[in-house]
């Protein structure tokens, strides 16, 4: 538990990054919302509680909130200074792992969320606690109680026998002093495995009974199927696009552009200059997808795909992919962009057609 | 215990405990094929007389080779005594749709279906006929096919039926077969595309993608409507046509719909109107009306024969005279004195199912709807509409739960709600307080896949249910949605008082684990050795 996450956000801080941010908004009458929220979760760990084991870090992140909400953890490690650091969190995080956990649950914001994701990348599920300023990825609980249902059914299927199934999930960050001066620009960091059972994960994420799966591996049927000799391919960061190159039996950049042609890698893990040398000497697609719960399709995780490329590309050889549960998670929201120039956004609003599987199209709207 | 009970009028008799508590029978019964006992027998038929023997010889070797097994067939062997007791303990293992106030299958349409249509359907007459007879000594039932085929007609505006599809997604499909016959005879072959919409019937994408048509599914916009601007964008020299259930599945009826259907002609495509429920729109709107070409209903939805969940189902296909000639073979017509199937119709798609219909349900529609009458029918859909518009105002009371899409409006024939708001608060799913129900009797469904509305549940309260039975399922949603706030992991934990509490829905996902018969499920357990 990041024991200062969310302090900045009554406060209009609008995040709790760096010792500088955490003083202002004690200054400011900032009260920690993290421990309380914290407690809310372990409530919910009741049921699941026989036969439990509780990791906990020590004193104010995780073990007082445990024993707030009644119940008895083993304690990880010490404290290396009287206050707490991302270090911390990284450490305790590495240690659970380590220590074989099941699910590591932690409390915080997209901060927390990528320091996790730091120490423990996919070697352990993680399932986040909302309690930051900050919650983009689609790592988080609804609330803290759904967080604490959820983890009380994970370990109550463990103690059934039940292998409980993980998918992959997207951590974002933003960049604070950007989101500070009034810019949205989240970077995706890249991928915790989150219980499968996703209903209650913010960002709205639909049920995906091994049926998202399914859709992704058509998808990528689907275009790749499509593809022309001699255009090259710009593929877009996420799963989706992985289980493309997977397709093509090519390897792919989780979180970066890659690009093939005639079923072969040209490019991997492209920046804008690179991908715009590409565009420009031969036919392209740009292939992409949208952040789950967002529905950026362009502007967010994969600005190397800037303006430029696109106008070279055009807008007739944009391909938006997304799951039918992808879609579920925009709540009736638009598809997004936010290109960083107007003009080519609003070319590329209206409604496009988007790949939802082998042979199937949804008609969606994207807007500026 | 909810207030909700109190307003409820004096009962009957005596005092009425506030919430019926259900519990359901276990019987631990296994798979017949697991009862089996080598050599035991249920029926031993007796053996062909000499005289016949000796006229017709082995009977089996009238058969081609090609047809005749090897091996006898893996069947389990029992007494009649162990079937009937088999049978009648797993009928007692669930709700039951003469047991529960079963408005919580939305969609789908469940309404009591008098006894005395099952006393016709089950009769001599139609139940010991076969379909190889000849038509001279089955006038009885192409009469009741041929009249019902009129007043599924009157119903729909519609210029000609087929009975004949087994089934809803069936009818869909024939109905997307005429859809390509008709572009094919007009020497049109780019029309391989189908729109769709979200909120439609399923079996609409299904069947077009499994006639081979590639398909476009409109989002609704922001009034909750299937967007038609959208549908602007989605038509081309490619569309062969919009298949489209109005109301859709939220409840919500879109008024544009022959805007809808206007832009898809214009861009010379079809117009299928999925009319599976039929149940809020009887004798109120016409699919004729609104210039669909094509419709279908499913009997065992709206015409009560009943929806079976599982068999048999019945549907019917209606289309304008200019695809009269592709209707299925046989047609049932009338020269005035004699009814007959007409085979002779070169342009027909052929056969959807070997025979022509589900003949029991085709007696139990015609029976329904000759009860009924015109006014009967359109009362019918005006009940179904009060009942419904009623339960959502009762529903909407309680905390947590909410109607998205066209927020505040009413709906026509069902609600697809939201349990967004409680499952938030409490960490307790719509499946979960759907679980729950069944303590107390009952039970709701969620929704298709994927959950447009998030944590859905679907009600569709039809013309059946009394007044006191909506206030009665209100009182148990509204006290199952207080024990998610109040005791969350009693709900989870649900069902406490049915056959099997909680079933692991994984292997139902897998294609590597699901298995729909004994033998899949022996090969894929590694039970074969």
């Amino acid at each position: 538990m990041n024991p200062i996450a969310g302090i900045g956000g009554r406060v209009g801080l609008k995040g709790s990054d760096g010792d500088d941010v955490v003083r202002r908004a004690l200054a400011l009458g900032a009260v920690p919302e993290a421990n309380p929220r914290t407690v809310r979760a372990l409530e919910r760990l009741g049921g699941g509680a026989a036969g439990l084991e509780l990791l906990v870090g020590p004193g104010p992140m995780g073990e007082e909130a445990a024993r707030a909400a009644g119940l008895a953890p083993l304690v990880v490690g010490g404290l290396s200074g009287d206050r707490t650091t991302a270090e911390d969190t990284r450490r305790f995080a590495a240690a659970m792992a380590e220590g074989g956990v099941d699910l590591l649950l932690f409390a915080g914001g997209d901060g927390t969320a990528a320091d996790v994701l730091a120490a423990v990348g996919d070697a352990v599920p993680a399932l986040g606690v909302p309690a930051g300023v900050k919650i983009h990825s689609a790592v988080f609980a609804v609330s803290p109680e759904a967080a604490g249902a959820l983890a009380a059914s994970l370990a109550r299927d463990v103690a059934a026998g039940v292998r409980p199934g993980f998918r992959e999930a997207e951590v974002l960050d933003l960049d604070e002093d950007a989101y500070r001066r009034g810019q949205i620009a989240p970077r995706l960091v890249g991928y915790l495995r989150v219980p499968r059972e996703p209903r209650l994960l913010q960002a709205r994420k639909a049920p995906s009974p091994a049926g998202e799966d399914a859709a992704t591996q058509a998808i990528a049927e689907d275009v790749v199927e499509r593809m022309e000799p001699g255009r090259a391919y710009v593929l877009g960061p996420g799963t989706t696009l992985r289980a493309v190159a997977e397709r093509l039996g090519v390897p792919k950049t989780l979180v970066g552009v890659d690009v093939v042609r005639d079923r072969r890698p040209l490019a991997a893990d492209v920046g804008e200059d690179a991908l715009l040398s590409i565009v420009e000497e031969g036919p392209a697609d740009v292939v992409v997808t949208p952040i789950g719960g967002q529905g950026f399709v362009f502007g967010r995780g994969n600005q190397q795909i800037g303006p430029g490329v696109l106008r070279a590309i055009g807008g007739d050889h944009v391909v938006v992919v997304a799951t039918p549960w992808k879609l579920a998670s925009l709540a009736g929201m638009p598809l997004r962009v936010d290109t960083g120039d107007p003009k080519l956004d609003a070319l590329l609003s209206g409604h496009v057609l988007v790949t939802t599987g082998y042979g199937d199209r949804a008609v969606y709207r994207i807007e500026a | 215990m909810s207030g909700d009970v109190a307003d409820r009028g004096a009962w009957p008799i005596g005092a009425k405990p506030p919430l019926r508590r259900f519990h359901q029978a276990r019987w631990d019964e296994p798979v017949i094929f697991e009862l089996s006992q080598p050599g035991a027998r249920g029926v031993l038929p007796p053996a062909v007389e000499p005289g016949i023997r000796e006229a017709v010889g082995d009977p089996a070797a009238a058969l081609p080779a090609s047809v005749r097994r090897t091996t006898p067939p893996g069947l389990p062997e029992l007494a009649q005594l162990h079937v009937v007791r088999h049978y009648a303990r797993l009928s007692q293992e669930n709700l039951g749709v003469d047991l529960n106030v079963d408005v919580g299958q939305g969609t789908c349409t469940m309404k009591y279906s008098p006894k005395v249509n099952d006393q016709l359907a089950r009769s001599p007459k139609p139940a010991d006929l076969h379909p190889l007879q000849d038509a001279s000594t089955t006038q009885g039932i192409l009469e009741i096919m041929w009249r019902l085929e009129q007043l599924l007609k009157a119903i729909s505006g519609m210029d000609r039926f087929t009975l004949q599809p087994g089934a809803g997604s069936a009818a869909i499909y024939a109905n997307v077969a005429m859809i390509r016959a008709y572009h094919a005879s007009r020497g049109d072959d780019t029309r391989d595309e189908v729109i769709t919409t979200i909120f439609s019937h399923p079996s609409n994408a299904a069947c077009a993608k499994t006639a081979g048509f590639r398909v476009i599914t409109l989002y609704p916009d922001a009034d909750g409507y299937p967007d038609l601007d959208g549908l602007r964008a989605a038509v081309s020299e490619r569309t062969a046509a919009l298949l489209i259930t109005n109301p859709e599945d939220t409840g919500i009826f879109n008024p544009k719909i022959d805007d809808f259907v206007r832009v898809v002609h214009e861009a010379g495509g079809l117009c299928a109107y999925d009319q599976a429920n039929a149940n809020g729109i009887l004798g109120i709107t016409r699919a004729r009306d609104a210039g669909f070409d094509l419709c279908h209903f499913n009997l065992h939805k709206t015409f009560s024969t009943p929806h079976a969940c599982g068999g048999p189902a019945a549907g019917a296909c209606g289309v304008t005279e200019e695809l009269a000639p592709f209707l299925p073979i046989p047609t049932v017509e009338h020269d005035g004195a004699r009814y007959v199937l007409d085979h002779d119709r070169p342009s027909s798609i052929g056969k959807i199912r070997p025979w022509y219909g589900v003949t029991p349900n085709i007696v139990r529609a015609y029976a329904w709807i000759a009860s009924l009458g015109a006014e009967g029918l359109r009362e019918v859909a005006e009940t179904a509409v009060l009942n419904n518009n009623y339960l959502m105002h009762r529903v909407l009371q309680i905390p947590g739960v909410s109607a998205p899409y066209a927020e505040g409006r009413r709906r026509i024939e069902q609600v697809r709600y939201s349990w967004e708001r409680l499952a938030a608060e409490t960490g307790v799913r719509s499946e979960d307080l759907g679980l729950r129900a069944a303590d107390f009797g009952t039970h709701y469904w969620t929704s298709h896949h994927p959950w447009v509305v998030p944590e859905p549940m679907t009600l569709e309260p039809t013309e059946s249910y009394s007044m006191a039975d909506l206030d009665e399922y209100a009182a148990i949603l509204r006290h199952v949605a207080e024990e998610a706030r109040t005791d969350p992991d009693l709900v989870r934990s649900a069902p406490h008082a049915s056959t099997v509490h909680r079933a692991d829905h994984g292997p139902l996902d897998d294609p590597d684990r699901w298995a729909v018969t004994w033998r899949a499920y022996r090969r894929k357990a590694g039970l074969d050795g």
